[in-house]
């Protein structure tokens, strides 16, 4: 069974603005779970705090808990850097190490954890290519910058780099908002194949990839969760009023 | 017909104004007829000693205005020992303030700091000069150069009298006044480069550190790299302070406490008291070299910076 994550009373603030409002819920393991909402409702921020990128921010602040494995990843002896080997992060932007070929970008945060031989990281980058689906269309242009890929590819070295560190969640922020359909629908494939060996976590701003990929949603309006459950019920019986108004397009 | 005659009367109104390029246009060109010209007058004057000396004034360490025989090889020696001296001081210092600047300090501290880097740019040479003359040499003389002969003795660089004045000396007050055009250049290089690009190795489970080590400095290595020849551009041609504190010997030694000698120290020094046709066309001809090198390390820097500058726009093609 895969681990889940349990967020329990998060509050977040940039400066004196107060972004995520006691926010609690439940991500299941090995489950995708999306969450949704418009724009500036605070769910970039939420799955920042779920691996302690939100602090990175100068003003960012958090306060409340979030357990992982009976971890709580807020607690007072945790070390950030240790939480985000264990849960990976993929950005809306693609951003691969533009001085890196694609093999150093696959294995760049491998290095910094263990230390494999040459051909130790070799595996680890084609075990991570292949998972990501790039494996394929690099396998014999390795050496090449990074940058040479195409938008669509770097998105997948970026989630290639992140689950060859061999993350326990796989966290993505709008991970297509910068890629074009071709490019969005092979990453949307590649999240279902994902979700067999880690827990996904997905934020995103359209709500139709919402419902093609996930198992699970929540809807995020002004800081809070408003509802989550089963991808299927929030989009065809939604329970609170606001929901159903964002679903149907009212607005956001 | 009344649109074309409307599209020609535009087109004349545009182009009418032609006298303010003509006059950027003549602007342009007059820079690069001064640089012409310099070279010309230049190497005019330097055409006697070229004549005389051939490819041996490069290669003697004879600078003798009394029998009139000059080589210039002490003071490219000098000039090259003492910027390259600069350089291995000033570059990790100031790349360590760049980083602290750009990556860690808090923001009420970095205007500050700043701004003390920026004022040692504003400091007159000549000031930099006494200081060295009256504060760092006694200083050097007195402890860092008994101390550095002492524990690295047996390197032919720590070895000899010391006296305060000498390479050391002229090195050291070089990297402090090139330390503020690399730290700048630095700076301004480490911040642009893009959060995401931390944000990516930070959510790798990377350190502070490994980000910066990793990520920052390597993705900022050609500006840096521009920032490092800047920095030698002006410690080669840098004249007054250098003259002041460096001796002003002809010789070449290894010894760092050594007193040397720099191509636009001889110059300052000299051209004065340039008697002879063939002393004046000598030192016109250090002027050209010195030229030279510096017009090199520019092209050389250019070349390299194109060489690893291979970064593509990034998401250029999706």
């Amino acid at each position: 069974m895969l681990h889940g994550m349990k967020v329990r009373d998060l509050n977040a603030w940039y400066n004196d603005n107060h972004v995520l409002k006691n926010i609690n819920l439940h991500l299941m393991g090995g489950k995708i779970t999306a969450l949704i909402g418009p724009s500036g409702c605070g769910k970039s921020t939420f799955i920042r705090c779920l691996n302690r990128m939100h602090e990175v921010i100068r003003g960012g602040r958090v306060r409340g808990e979030v357990w992982l494995e009976g971890e709580n990843i807020y607690g007072r002896r945790v070390d950030a850097v240790m939480i985000r080997r264990r849960i990976g992060m993929v950005f809306q932007k693609p951003n691969p190490f533009p001085t890196m070929s694609i093999l150093e970008n696959a294995v760049s945060g491998v290095c910094l954890h263990e230390s494999l031989n040459t051909n130790g990281l070799a595996e680890r980058a084609e075990e991570a290519l292949r998972q990501a689906a790039l494996w394929e269309e690099v396998k014999y242009r390795l050496d090449d910058p990074a940058v040479s890929l195409s938008g669509g590819q770097q998105q997948r070295l970026c989630i290639a780099r992140a689950l060859a560190v061999k993350p326990e969640v796989l966290l993505m922020d709008e991970p297509c908002s910068a890629l074009d359909p071709a490019s969005t629908l092979r990453i949307e494939e590649l999240m279902a194949e994902l979700k067999k060996t880690y827990t996904v976590i997905i934020v995103t701003h359209n709500m139709q990839q919402a419902a093609r990929v996930a198992d699970h949603t929540a809807f995020v309006y002004q800081g809070e969760v408003v509802e989550d459950g089963p991808t299927s019920e929030i989009f065809t019986a939604p329970k609170d009023p606001r929901t159903e108004g964002y679903i149907t397009g009212r607005f956001g | 017909m009344a649109i074309l005659e409307i599209v020609r009367i535009r087109r004349g109104k545009f182009r009418r104004p032609g006298w303010f390029a003509f006059l950027a246009r003549c602007f342009g060109l007059l820079i690069a007829g001064l640089m012409v010209l310099i070279i010309w007058e230049v190497g005019r004057a330097a055409w006697l000693s070229i004549h005389t000396f051939g490819f041996s004034f490069f290669t003697s360490s004879r600078w003798d205005p009394v029998h009139d025989v000059f080589g210039a090889l002490p003071f490219i020696y000098g000039t090259l020992a003492s910027s390259l001296l600069a350089l291995i001081i000033a570059v990790p210092l100031s790349l360590g303030i760049a980083i602290f600047l750009s990556e860690m300090a808090p923001p009420w501290l970095k205007d500050p700091v700043s701004f003390i880097v920026e004022i040692l740019a504003a400091i007159p040479s000549v000031v930099y000069g006494l200081w060295g003359i009256f504060v760092l040499a006694p200083w050097l003389r007195d402890g860092v150069e008994d101390w550095l002969g002492n524990a690295l003795g047996f390197l032919p660089f720590f070895q000899g009298p010391r006296s305060g004045i000498g390479l050391l000396t002229a090195g050291i007050i070089l990297a402090i006044m090139i330390l503020p055009t690399i730290t700048a250049i630095s700076r301004e290089v480490l911040v642009a480069v893009p959060q995401s690009q931390r944000e990516a190795m930070l959510a790798l489970g990377g350190t502070r550190w490994e980000t910066i080590v990793r990520v920052v400095l390597p993705y900022g290595r050609v500006g840096i790299f521009g920032a490092v020849m800047l920095g030698l551009g002006r410690a080669v041609g840098e004249t007054m302070a250098v003259t002041m504190v460096i001796g002003n010997q002809p010789k070449i030694s290894l010894s760092l406490f050594s007193p040397a000698y720099t191509m636009p120290s001889v110059i300052v020094n000299e051209f004065s008291e340039a008697v002879t046709q063939l002393h004046l066309s000598a030192l016109m001809e250090i002027g050209l070299i010195l030229f030279a090198i510096t017009l090199l390390l520019n092209i050389v820097a250019l070349l390299l910076v194109r060489r690893i500058g291979t970064v593509p726009v990034q998401g250029g093609r999706m």
